[in-house]
C-alpha cells in the first residue's frame, strides 16, 4: 500500500479580510484591457500570465510548475470606492439595527453583554441549536433599544433598501459603503460575538468590499472555439466590466466630478461586484451576455443540482465504468453479470505480480490490449505507465515482469464488479457481480436479480464499475455480493426469488399430475449438474416413473420441515390438511415434498416466511443462491419440456359463462336506471353528508364494480386448472383474477380522480350522447372486453382513465424522489455504535438501543427476531400438521 | 371458544355482584366455576411461585379452552396435574435461554411451547433443541455495530413510496369523511406540518355511554361546532333600530338539540353582544341583536351581519362535522358507538366525561405534542406512518419508522424532516451547503466564523475521504512492516 494519506480533520469557515486579500494576491490587476494586438495577455490585465498556466507545456511565472501542478494565484483589485458584499448584506443590516450609531456598541447594557457572553460560548459547541436562538433573542433585544444603553445617544431606524441599500430615516439618510466601513469596523470584537459572530475570522467591516480578490485562471479558463475565436469564461466578463467600472469612478474622483455622477458610478461599481458573486438577485437586472444568455457567475457555479455541490463534489463521475443495454440470461448464476469482450477490453483491474500469479500475467502482456485476456497498461517498479498499444516489443516485456510490477489486465471470468441500476432508491441497486465475459454488446443478468434492481428488458441500462484495490473488491465481496443482498432490510424477507416463469414452471413441475419418464428425469438432473443417486420411481410399473415433488425435493436438504398453504390455497382450492384433494398444502417432511405444489408463496420473491425465506435463513445465503440457481434451471426446463404458451382461445370465455356474465351486467344496467329514475325523482336518500347527485355516482359506481366482480368470477369459475393464463394468474407468476375479467369479461367502469368520465361537453362527456345522459355507457363504463374488442366510444374512454395513470406516475416519482433525498439526507449520519445505541457523528444518541431490540431487520422474519413458529415447525414438522 | 373462555373468566369476579343467576348457564356454572376452580389450584400448588406468569396463564386458559364449556372438576384436576407438569417442564429447560434472550420474546416462545407441548407433546430433547434455536436465532439477528441503519431506513421508506398513489382521498370506514392518504399523507408527516390537510378524530365512549346510540348521538351534538348561521333561517338587517332580525329555524334547532334560550346565552357570551340580543316579543324564534356604536357605520352594519352569523352557538372549536359510527367491539362481544370526526380538537374533545380517553385519537402529531407531550407524539408518528404505508400495501419494518420519529422528536420538539428543520440544523455546514439554499449556507458558515469537524457522510465523500461508519469505523490498526521488524503495532 502507499504511504498513508494525510487526513482532513476540518474546514474552518471565515471572510477575508482586504490584507488579507492583498498579501495572497501575486499582482494587482490595473486595466480592463485583456490582450494586446497580438493577443497576447496584458500584465496588471485579467488574464496576467502570473495567475496561473492555462496552456500546457508552459511554465508559471509565479510558481513556475507546469499546468497540472500549478494551482493557480490569485490577483487583486483596489476598489476606489467601498462597495457592499451582496451576500453579507442580511448580517450588515442586523448589525446596523443591534449596535449604536453613535458608539457603535452593542445596544445591550454592559452587565448583560457579559452574561450573554458566557453562556454563549457554553452553549456554542454542546447545543449549537440553543446557541443560535439565543443570538436571535439578542439581535432583537439590541435592535429593539431607542436609546444606547452605553452612550445613551437617541437611536434611529435603519431600513435596507433592496438590494443593498441602508437607509438611517430621521438621521444621516442614506448609508453609503464607506460609512457604513467605518461604523462597522468600531464594533468591539467582544459585543460582535453575542451578535453571533467570529470577530477572528469575519470583522464586519470586511463584508465591505474596498479590495476584490481576482480569481485564478485555472477557475475561469478561456476556450477557443473551432472559428480560432478566443471566448472568455462569463466570470471574465464581469470582471472586467467590474474594472471598467472602478476605472471610471477613479478618473470621476480624480476630476473632481459632480456628486450625482459619482455616486451613479459607485451604484454602478456596486451592480458589477454584486453580479459578479450572485447573478439572481430579487430585484437586480440579471448581467447578461451579448447572446442574452444570464451569466453565470459565483453563486450559479455553486448552486442546484449540476453545481459545484451536488455536481461535482457530493456526485461525482468516474473511471472504470461502462453503460450498456440490459438483457436476460437464464444460464448464469444469480451472481453473475455477462459482460461484452469489448467491455470487458477496456475496463482493467491492476493486479500485483507475484511469484503465484507471474505466468499467468505474462501471457496477458503477451496478449496485449487487442486480444482478450490481454492488458492495457504495465506499470513498473518505478511507477512508470506503459501502455501496451505502444510498446512494440511485448513479449520482452513479458519477459522481464516480476514482482513489483503491476498490470492492469482485462476483466476475466470471476473478477468481482459493481453493478447498478438508477434511480438507486436502496442498498440493492447496487450489488456486486461476478463477471462472466460473454460474447454481444450487453450485459447480461439472472431473471431473479430483476426485482432489487427493479429492472426489465425493454430497453433499460445499467452501469458498471470495477473496484481498483483489494480492499475494495474485498468489501464488494462480502458484503455486496448478490447472494449477500438476497434478504431485504426493509422487511426481513428475500426481494431476490422467484418470478414469472419460475413460479409457473415450480408449479407445473410439481404438479400432482406430473409423472416423468427415466429420460425425463435424467435430461432434468442433468441440466443441473446432479450428481447424486437417482430416488425410488414413485411409480414401478408398467414402467418406472417419478412424481415431479421428487426431482425438485432433491435440491432441499435432508433435515428440511416446512407447511404452508400456497398461493392457490385459495376460495374451492383451500386445503387445510395432507389429505385434501385439491393439493395447495405445501407439506416438506424431512427434505421430500409430501403434499403440495411450489408457487409465489413458496419461492416467489419478496415473500416473507416462505419455503425459500426459511432456507435462506437456515442454511444460509450461498445455500439459497445455489438452491436459486439449481432451481430455476431446473423449472425452466421443465417448462421446456412441456411448453407454456397462451392462446387468443385461453382467454375466450365459454359460451354458458358469458352468458351469465352478460346478464348480470344487464341486471346492473337496470339497476343503474333504476338509481337515475330515484334521483330523477327526489326519492334517492342521501348518504349523509353529500350532495344528492354525489350520492347517485357513489351508488352507480357501486353497482358497477359488483357488476364487473360478479361477472368476472362467474367466468373465471368456468376456467380450467389447465387453462396456462388461469395458471399464471392463480400461482402468482403473473397477471390477476381483475386482467383475466378485463381480457375475456368486462373491462368496467373507466375513471379519472376517482369519479366515472363526466367532462368534456356540456352535460356530456362526447356528441354521441343525449345532454345529461347519466347511464353507464355514457359516462364511461366499458362494458366490451379485449377478447371481444372496444367500441371507438370505448378505446376514447380507456384512454381518457390510462392517462390519469401515467401523468400519475410522472408526478409521483419527482414527489418521492424529494422526499427520499430529504429522508437519505437527515438519517444519513446515523449508525450503531458498540453498545448497539444509535448515535450521530457527534455522539448524540438517538436510541438506546436500535429498534428497542438491537435487532436488524434484514434478519428477522418478517421482524421477528426470533420466529418460534417456525422453530417449532422445524424441529417436529414432521410430526405437525396445520 | 376463546371468546366464551374470556367472558368465563372475567365473570367469576363478577359473579358476586350480581343479583339473580337468570340464565341454565349460569345456574350450571355456579356449581363448579373453572375458573374459580383453576385459579384455586393455582394458589393451592404456588404455581405463581414456581413459574413465570406466562406460562400460569397459559396453563389457565389452556384448561378453561377445553373445559370452560363443561365444568368437570375431576377432569379438570387431572388435566391440571398435567399441565403443571409440562409447564414446569418447559420452564426448567427454557431457564437458560432467559438470561440472552429478552424477555418479550420468551415469554410469546413459553406460550407457544406449552401449547404445543399440550397437542404434540414434546421430548425433553426436542425443547432443548428448541431452546438452542430460539436463542441461536436470537443471537444471529443482532445488529452489526457500525451498520448504517438512518441510511437504511431512508431507504426502506423511500423506496416503496414511489409505488403509492397520489391523490387518493378515500374514506376513512364511512363514505362522508375524507382522509389524506399515500405519498401526500407520507409527506405531510415526515414534513411535520403544523396542520394535517384533513384533520380527523376517532372518538371512543366510555364503557357506560358506548353501547348507548341516545348518549352517542348527545356526546356528537355537543362535539358539532354549529354556528348562528347553521340554524338561522333568515338575517336581515334592521336600519331604523339599528339592529339586525335573526329568525332561527325551528327544524335546524331541534335537530342540533338547541333552544331559543341557548341561542341568546351563546351570543351573551361575546363580549361586545352583551345585553344587546332581544327575543322578538310577537315571535319567540325571532332575535334582534342590535349593532354596537362601533358597527354602526352604514358600511360595517353589514360586516357585523356576517360577525354574528359565524358566532359558536356551541361545540368544540376545530371540529366542523360529526359522524357516528357503529363499529363491532371484540372485547365486549358487540357493537359500539365511535364517533369520527371531520376537524380535531384533542385537549377539549378528551376533556369531556363521556369519552373514554384511552382510546380517542386524532391524526393531528403536531396537537398530540401539546396535549400529551413529545413522547406521546414520537408514538403517534410511528403509528401514522406505519398506518400510511400498511393501507397501501407496503410493507417496512418498525424498526426504520421508529428511528424516523426518533430523529423527529430527538429534540423535545417535533422537527420536520428538510431544510427547515434536521437538514437545516445539520452541524456540518458543507452537508447543509450540499443539500439545499448552497450560497446562504456558505455566507452565514462564513460570518459566524463556524467550524466543520467532518464527521458525517456528506462532508467526507466531499473532500473525499471515507465515512467513519461500516468498514471504516475500525480505528485500529496494524503495521505489517512493524511487526515484522518486531516493534509494536500501532
Ligand atoms: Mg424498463
Ligand atoms: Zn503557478
Ligand atoms: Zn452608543
Amino acid at each position: 500500500m502507499s504511504k498513508p494519506e494525510k487526513v482532513v480533520k476540518g474546514v474552518k469557515f471565515g471572510v477575508l479580510s482586504p490584507e488579507m486579500i492583498r498579501r495572497m494576491s501575486v499582482t494587482a490587476i490595473v486595466t480592463p484591457e485583456v490582450y494586446d494586438e497580438n493577443g497576447i495577455p496584458i500584465e496588471g490585465g485579467v488574464m496576467d500570465p502570473r495567475l496561473g498556466v492555462i496552456e500546457p507545456g508552459q511554465r508559471c511565472a509565479t510558481c513556475g510548475n507546469t499546468l497540472a501542478q500549478c494551482p493557480g494565484h490569485f490577483g487583486h483589485l483596489e476598489l476606489a470606492k467601498p462597495v457592499i458584499h451582496i451576500g453579507y448584506v442580511k448580517h450588515i443590516y442586523m448589525l446596523l439595527k443591534a449596535t449604536c450609531r453613535s458608539c457603535n456598541r452593542v445596544k445591550i447594557p454592559e452587565e448583560d453583554v457579559v452574561k450573554y457572553r458566557d453562556l454563549y460560548r457554553r452553549l456554542r459547541e454542546r447545543w449549537p441549536q440553543l446557541a443560535s436562538s439565543m443570538v436571535e433573542f439578542i439581535r432583537q433585544r439590541a435592535s429593539k433599544a431607542l436609546e444606547c444603553p452605553h452612550c445613551k445617544a437617541r437611536q434611529f431606524r435603519v431600513r435596507l433598501e433592496k438590494p443593498a441599500t441602508f437607509i438611517e430615516e430621521g438621521g444621516r439618510g442614506k448609508l453609503y459603503p464607506d460609512v457604513i466601513k467605518q461604523w462597522l469596523s468600531n464594533i468591539p470584537s467582544s459585543d460582535l460575538e453575542v451578535l453571533g459572530l467570529d470577530p477572528e475570522v469575519a470583522r464586519p467591516e470586511w463584508m465591505i468590499i474596498n479590495v476584490l480578490p481576482i480569481p485564478p485562471i485555472a477557475v475561469r479558463p478561456s476556450i477557443v472555439l473551432e472559428t480560432g475565436m478566443r471566448a472568455e469564461d462569463d466570470l471574465t466578463h464581469k470582471l472586467v466590466d467590474i474594472i471598467r467600472a472602478n476605472e471610471k469612478l477613479k478618473e470621476a474622483l480624480n476630476s473632481g466630478a459632480p456628486e450625482i455622477i459619482v455616486e451613479d458610478l459607485w451604484e454602478l461599481l456596486q451592480y458589477h461586484v454584486m453580479t459578479f458573486i450572485d447573478n439572481e438577485l430579487p430585484g437586480v437586472p440579471v448581467a447578461k451576455r451579448r447572446s442574452g444568455m444570464p451569466l453565470k457567475t459565483l453563486a450559479q457555479r455553486l448552486k442546484g443540482k449540476e453545481g459545484r455541490f451536488r455536481g461535482n463534489l457530493s456526485g461525482k463521475r468516474v473511471d472504470f465504468s461502462a453503460r450498456t443495454v440490459i438483457s436476460p440470461d437464464p444460464n448464469l448464476d444469480v451472481n453473475e453479470v455477462g459482460v461484452p469482450y469489448e467491455v470487458a477490453m477496456t475496463l482493467t483491474v491492476p493486479e500485483h505480480v507475484t511469484p503465484w500469479n507471474i505466468d499467468r500475467m505474462r501471457e496477458y502482456v503477451l496478449n496485449g490490449p487487442y486480444k482478450w485476456p490481454g492488458a492495457n497498461y504495465v506499470v513498473d517498479p518505478s511507477g512508470r505507465r506503459l501502455d501496451l498499444r505502444y510498446v512494440k516489443d511485448r513479449k520482452a516485456l513479458a519477459e522481464g515482469l516480476k514482482p513489483g510490477y503491476v498490470v492492469e489486465r482485462h476483466l476475466v471470468n470471476g473478477d468481482v464488479v459493481l453493478f447498478n441500476r438508477q434511480p438507486s432508491l436502496h442498498r440493492m441497486s447496487i450489488m456486486a457481480h461476478r463477471v462472466r465475459v460473454l460474447p454481444g454488446k450487453t450485459f447480461r443478468l439472472h431473471l431473479a436479480v430483476c426485482p432489487p434492481y427493479n429492472a426489465d428488458f425493454d430497453g433499460d441500462e445499467m452501469n458498471l464499475h470495477v473496484p481498483q484495490t483489494v480492499e475494495a473488491r474485498a468489501e464488494a465481496e462480502e458484503l455486496l455480493l448478490v447472494e449477500k443482498q438476497i434478504l431485504s432490510p426493509r422487511y426481513g424477507g428475500p426481494i431476490i426469488g422467484g418470478i414469472q416463469d419460475y413460479i409457473s414452471g415450480g408449479y407445473l413441475l410439481t404438479l400432482k399430475t406430473t409423472i416423468l419418464t427415466k429420460d425425463q428425469v435424467s435430461d432434468l438432473l442433468a441440466t443441473i449438474d446432479y450428481s447424486g443417486e437417482i430416488p425410488e420411481p414413485a411409480i414401478l410399473s408398467p414402467v418406472e416413473a417419478w412424481t415431479g415433488k421428487q426431482v425438485f425435493s432433491l435440491l432441499l436438504p435432508e433435515d428440511f420441515n416446512f407447511i404452508g398453504e400456497t398461493k392457490l390455497s385459495s376460495g374451492s382450492l383451500k386445503c387445510t390438511s395432507e389429505e385434501c384433494f385439491w393439493d395447495t398444502l405445501l407439506i416438506v417432511k424431512k427434505g421430500k415434498i409430501l403434499a403440495g405444489t411450489v408457487d409465489k408463496t413458496v419461492i416467489g420473491s419478496q415473500q416473507p416466511k416462505s419455503l425459500m425465506h426459511y432456507l435462506i435463513m437456515e442454511k444460509g445465503v450461498k445455500f439459497g443462491a445455489e438452491f436459486m440457481n439449481k432451481a430455476f434451471k431446473l423449472f425452466l426446463r421443465y417448462i421446456e419440456m412441456v411448453g407454456l404458451t397462451m392462446t387468443l382461445d385461453d382467454i375466450g370465455p365459454k359460451r354458458s359463462a358469458l352468458e351469465s356474465a352478460v346478464k348480470v351486467i344487464k341486471n346492473s344496467y337496470s339497476e343503474v336506471d333504476k338509481l337515475i329514475e330515484m334521483y330523477r325523482a327526489g326519492q334517492l336518500e342521501p348518504v349523509p353528508g353529500r350532495t344528492l347527485s354525489e350520492t347517485l355516482e357513489i351508488r352507480i359506481l357501486d353497482v358497477l364494480a359488483r357488476a364487473r366482480d360478479e361477472s368476472g368470477a362467474t367466468v373465471v369459475e368456468y376456467m380450467s386448472l389447465a387453462n396456462p393464463v388461469y395458471v399464471m394468474a392463480r400461482t402468482g407468476a403473473r397477471g390477476s383474477g381483475l386482467n383475466i375479467t378485463q381480457m375475456s369479461v368486462v373491462l368496467g367502469q373507466q375513471s379519472v380522480r376517482g369519479e366515472r368520465i363526466w367532462r368534456g361537453y356540456r352535460g356530456r362527456v362526447l356528441p354521441h350522447y343525449r345532454h345529461g345522459d347519466l347511464s353507464p355507457e355514457a359516462r364511461g363504463f366499458v362494458a366490451s372486453s379485449f377478447y371481444k374488442g372496444l367500441s371507438p366510444l370505448e378505446v376514447f374512454f380507456h384512454a381518457a382513465g390510462g392517462r390519469e395513470g401515467l401523468v400519475d406516475t410522472a408526478v409521483r416519482t419527482s414527489q418521492s424522489g424529494y422526499m427520499q433525498r430529504r429522508l437519505i439526507n437527515a438519517l444519513q449520519d446515523l449508525y450503531v455504535e458498540y453498545d448497539m445505541s444509535v448515535r450521530s457523528p457527534y455522539g448524540e444518541l438517538v436510541q438506546f438501543r436500535y429498534g428497542e431490540d438491537s435487532v436488524d431487520p434484514r434478519k428477522t422474519a418478517f421482524g421477528k427476531a426470533v420466529d418460534i413458529d417456525r422453530i417449532i415447525v422445524k424441529n417436529m414438522g414432521w410430526r405437525m400438521s396445520l | 371458544m376463546s371468546e366464551k373462555s374470556e367472558k368465563s373468566s372475567t365473570s367469576g369476579k363478577r359473579h358476586s355482584r350480581r343479583k339473580k343467576p337468570s340464565s341454565v348457564e349460569e345456574v350450571r356454572r355456579a356449581v363448579v366455576e373453572p375458573g374459580e376452580l383453576v385459579d384455586r389450584l393455582i394458589e393451592e400448588q404456588g404455581l405463581r411461585q414456581r413459574l413465570p406468569p406466562v406460562l400460569v396463564s397459559s396453563v389457565r386458559s389452556l384448561i378453561l379452552k377445553k373445559y370452560g364449556a363443561r365444568p368437570d372438576e375431576l377432569e379438570i384436576r387431572r388435566e391440571f396435574e398435567i399441565l403443571a407438569k409440562v409447564a414446569q417442564r418447559i420452564h426448567a429447560a427454557m431457564e437458560p435461554a432467559q438470561k440472552i434472550v429478552p424477555k418479550a420474546i420468551v415469554d410469546e416462545v413459553l406460550f407457544k411451547l406449552m401449547d404445543t407441548a399440550y397437542r404434540y407433546s414434546l421430548t425433553d430433547e426436542e425443547i432443548a433443541r428448541i431452546r438452542e434455536d430460539v436463542v441461536q436465532s436470537y443471537l444471529r439477528a443482532l445488529v452489526e455495530p457500525g451498520e448504517p441503519v438512518g441510511t437504511v431506513a431512508a431507504q426502506s421508506i423511500g423506496e416503496p413510496s414511489t409505488q403509492m398513489t397520489l391523490r387518493t382521498f378515500h374514506f376513512a370506514g364511512v363514505r362522508e369523511l375524507n382522509v389524506t392518504l399515500g405519498l401526500p399523507r407520507l409527506i405531510e408527516l415526515v414534513d411535520a406540518k403544523q396542520k394535517p390537510e384533513t384533520p380527523i378524530m376517532e372518538i371512543y365512549l366510555t364503557e357506560e355511554h358506548k353501547h348507548d346510540l341516545k348518549a352517542a348521538l348527545e356526546v356528537a351534538r355537543r362535539l358539532e361546532h354549529t354556528s348562528l348561521e347553521a340554524v338561522t333561517a333568515s338575517a336581515e338587517v334592521d336600519l331604523i333600530t339599528e339592529s339586525v332580525i335573526v329568525r332561527l329555524d325551528k327544524d335546524m334547532l331541534e335537530d342540533k338539540g338547541l333552544t331559543v334560550e341557548d341561542v341568546v346565552n351563546a351570543l351573551s357570551r361575546e363580549r361586545s353582544l352583551a345585553g344587546r340580543v332581544r327575543v322578538d316579543e310577537s315571535d319567540p324564534l325571532v332575535l334582534a341583536v342590535e349593532v354596537p356604536k362601533a358597527y354602526s357605520h352604514i358600511t360595517k352594519i353589514l360586516r357585523f351581519r356576517e360577525l354574528i352569523l359565524k358566532t359558536r352557538i356551541k361545540g368544540v372549536r376545530g371540529i366542523r362535522k360529526v359522524i357516528l359510527q357503529r363499529r363491532y367491539d371484540p372485547s365486549a362481544g358487540k357493537h359500539e358507538y365511535v364517533l369520527l370526526t371531520e376537524g380535531s380538537n384533542l385537549a377539549e374533545v378528551l376533556a369531556l366525561p363521556q369519552v373514554d380517553h384511552r382510546r380517542t385519537r386524532t391524526n393531528d402529531v403536531h396537537e398530540i405534542e401539546r396535549v400529551l407531550g413529545i413522547e406521546a407524539a414520537r408514538q403517534a408518528l410511528i403509528n401514522e406512518i406505519m398506518n400510511t404505508l400498511r393501507e397501501q400495501g407496503l410493507e417496512v419494518d418498525v424498526r426504520h419508522v421508529m428511528l424516523v420519529a426518533d430523529l423527529m422528536t430527538w429534540s423535545g420538539i417535533v422537527r420536520q424532516i428538510g431544510r427547515h428543520g434536521i437538514v437545516g440544523e445539520k452541524r456540518s455546514v458543507l452537508a447543509r451547503a450540499a443539500f439545499e439554499i448552497t450560497a446562504k449556507q456558505l455566507f452565514d458558515a462564513s460570518a459566524s466564523g463556524e467550524f466543520d469537524s467532518l464527521r458525517g457522510v456528506t462532508e467526507n465523500l466531499v473532500i473525499g475521504q471515507l465515512m467513519p461508519f461500516g468498514t471504516s469505523m475500525v480505528e485500529l490498526k496494524t503495521s505489517p512492516q512493524q511487526l515484522a521488524r518486531g516493534g509494536d503495532a500501532k
